[in-house]
């Protein structure tokens, strides 16, 4: 469950409310985790008879909360992105270049930023620099399972965007603004999901 | 344009979870605070209502659609005008522009915009993967895209450029939380110092809990007026109302993907020269030029240029504590790279109150005398118009009324901002408001 995830990979976490008695209390670690499992109920509290003041009664009922679930499965497409994934799934790293202004974009698009004019399919190098990054101790619940991890935008010779991806092979725990400009290059997974993740970025040894 | 007045406000209580009401009955609670306010029956205030403005974020957190129209028909407004705004995060700063625009057009004579969101349905891990559906959702949102970690990766980089710090950060975060304190709508009021802000659990480095706005249950309205419309409420409720202006609008918007913001130059505020930043890439992922922006345009149309010393408060939407800093550089209160200091001067701090800091310089324009997003709660469509109902309490000089205190009060207060912003700064809206004296 997530909250023991919490529990055991932060570890430079307290509470708000600091001590009793001196003693240190951390708040996570004395609380049962909390789950949306529910029950199954098959009837609540109401009243017998139904009189004038039983009826105003009904006005302070406290609330039922019940689960709702709701899944969707969409069929996505990538349009005019997808030679970008394509890419992905052949080792190659794609951009695109404005045929008019030539801003170049190391995240496609097929319309410039700039300009609004059309753009066209370029090779990424393979190596750049990290402009910035974060470690993520906690996400979105699709991606909790994955925490820590470190998220960042790589910088590329002569481009003049950047480009979102993961950093692998940084420990979490010691994050560093010495990060900033540091030397990757990028590794491709061999089973494509045709997802940005396919591709993902490592320190460059000396 | 004609004038348009801002009359009246409304607030429910914001809260983490509300299960008591659902999403309608939250916006009536705020509706008849606002008729309490003027001192009229919900009979009255349809007489005297042209139409209205909805806002809410997002259809997610309820799996319900149109749900705006609920609300008109639930508030015993309907067959009235009315359409539904979405902005993200700035949707409530865009929906009272939205009413400002029906007044001003002549469209209307009194509008009421209401705005709302209920968080608490979906716990708050689904609400943050909620909240990351509002990045591309081909190129970003899958790499683990998350809010925070976006705001961290730009508070990183604004760190690298400028040497802004995590204690400059955690400076806001004791400022917005100590100022709500003496707010009873405020969802958090805690006293903290800038040790508990950087003690809390880490969420994406180096931002923790309390760099960050809490998920609400909440909602908020205000009544906006032509000069005609002003005197029909006011002889529908036998009493006059000071007359706070909205003297200034601006807009201004950015690319979705942090990846594609351009590395430029600087869009220059009048006061401001091109050699102030000679190698400064601008904005790149460490500045809003939709924050800019929409600056630009709305002082333009108030005439002010000089911001500091020209306003009197400003209610910032400070969603992570590094937005408000970077967001100070944005509207020009200082200079871009200026923002870390600036946040620990002072000047942005409320003299009445007692933060347990040695503040170098005075009061010159506080910032979220209210508390903020940080403390009082970001219930998302609620926020921009929470702004504005204290935004008018503050130049109504009635704080002391609404707060039962009046330390919150900026004192002789004649003009203030109320400043939204959506996703990484791909949104912003800022409204001037004014006291005619």
């Amino acid at each position: 469950m997530e909250e023991t995830k919490k529990t055991k990979k932060n570890k430079t976490e307290t509470n708000g409310k600091s001590s009793m008695n001196g003693v240190k209390i951390s708040q996570e670690k004395t609380a049962i985790p909390e789950t949306d499992e529910g029950t199954i109920l098959f009837n609540v509290p109401f009243p017998k008879e139904l009189d004038e003041r039983r009826l105003k009664d009904l006005e302070n009922y406290g609330p039922i909360i019940i689960k709702q679930p709701y899944h969707i499965d969409y069929i996505h497409s990538y349009g005019q992105d997808s030679p970008f994934f394509a890419g992905l799934a052949n080792k190659k790293l794609l951009g695109t270049e404005c045929e008019e202004c030539h801003s170049k974009f190391a995240t496609p698009r097929l319309s410039c930023t700039e300009c609004g004019s059309k753009c066209k399919w370029i090779e990424v190098p393979l190596k750049g620099k990290i402009h910035t990054f974060t470690v993520c101790y906690f996400g979105s619940e699709a991606f909790l399972k994955e925490t820590p991890f470190v998220l960042a935008l790589i910088e590329f010779s002569g481009f003049d965007t950047c480009f979102l991806t993961r950093i692998v092979g940084l420990d979490p725990d010691k994050p560093s603004l010495d990060w900033v400009g540091m030397d990757v290059k990028a590794k491709f997974v061999r089973n494509s999901k045709f997802s940005p993740t396919d591709v993902y970025f490592v320190p460059e040894e000396r | 344009m004609r004038s348009v007045y801002v009359v009246a406000g409304g607030i429910s209580k914001f809260a983490k979870a509300r299960p008591d009401k659902t999403f309608p009955a939250i916006v009536k609670e705020s509706y008849e605070l606002l008729l309490e306010d003027l001192g009229i029956e919900p009979k009255q205030a349809f007489e005297l209502i042209d139409g209205t403005v909805a806002s809410y974020f997002s259809d997610h957190f309820l799996r319900q659609l149109k749900g705006a129209t609920m609300v008109q028909d639930y508030l015993g407004l309907c067959p009235k005008p009315s359409h539904r705004v979405e902005g993200g995060g700035a949707t409530g700063g865009l929906a009272f522009q939205e009413g400002w625009k029906s007044v001003a057009s002549g469209n209307m004579d009194v509008c009421l915009v209401f705005g709302f969101e209920t968080m608490s349905h979906v716990n708050t891990w689904k609400g943050n993967e909620f909240i990351a559906l509002a990045s591309d959702v081909s190129f970003d949102y899958p790499v683990g895209g998350f809010y925070t970690g976006y705001y961290a990766m730009m508070v990183v980089r604004h760190m690298q450029e400028f040497g802004t710090t995590p204690e400059q950060l955690a400076h806001v975060s004791v400022k917005n939380h100590a100022n709500a304190f003496y707010n009873p709508y405020a969802q958090k009021r805690e006293k903290l110092s800038v040790k508990d802000v950087r003690n809390s659990p880490m969420v994406a480095w180096p931002l923790t809990r309390r760099d960050v706005c809490v998920m609400s249950d909440g909602a908020a309205c205000v009544l906006l007026a032509s000069e005609a419309g002003l005197k029909r409420i006011e002889k529908a409720c036998a009493k006059s109302f000071p007359k706070v202006k909205v003297s200034g609008i601006g807009r201004g918007t950015d690319a979705m993907r942090m990846a594609d913001r351009p590395h430029k130059k600087v869009i220059l505020l009048p006061h401001e020269k091109e050699s102030d930043y000679k190698n400064l890439k601008y904005p790149g992922v460490h500045s809003f030029r939709a924050g800019r922006m929409a600056s630009k345009q709305a002082y333009e149309m108030a005439k002010i240029t000089d911001p500091l010393n020209e306003i009197d408060f400003i209610e910032l939407h400070d969603a992570y504590t590094s937005s408000e800093i970077q967001t100070y550089e944005d509207m020009g209160l200082c200079k871009y790279g200026e923002g870390g200091q600036f946040a620990e001067s002072g000047a942005t701090f409320m003299p009445s109150v007692d933060y347990g800091l040695k503040l170098k310089q005075k009061t010159i324009c506080p910032v979220n005398p209210s508390g903020g997003l940080i403390a009082c709660g970001h219930p998302v469509g609620a926020t921009g118009l929470m702004q504005g109902v204290f935004a008018l309490w503050q130049l109504q000089g009635s704080i002391k009324k609404h707060f039962k205190d009046d330390k919150l009060q900026v004192k002789n207060a004649k003009r203030g901002i109320i400043h939204s912003h959506a996703g990484t700064g791909t949104y912003v809206s800022v409204s001037v408001l004014e006291k005619e004296m």
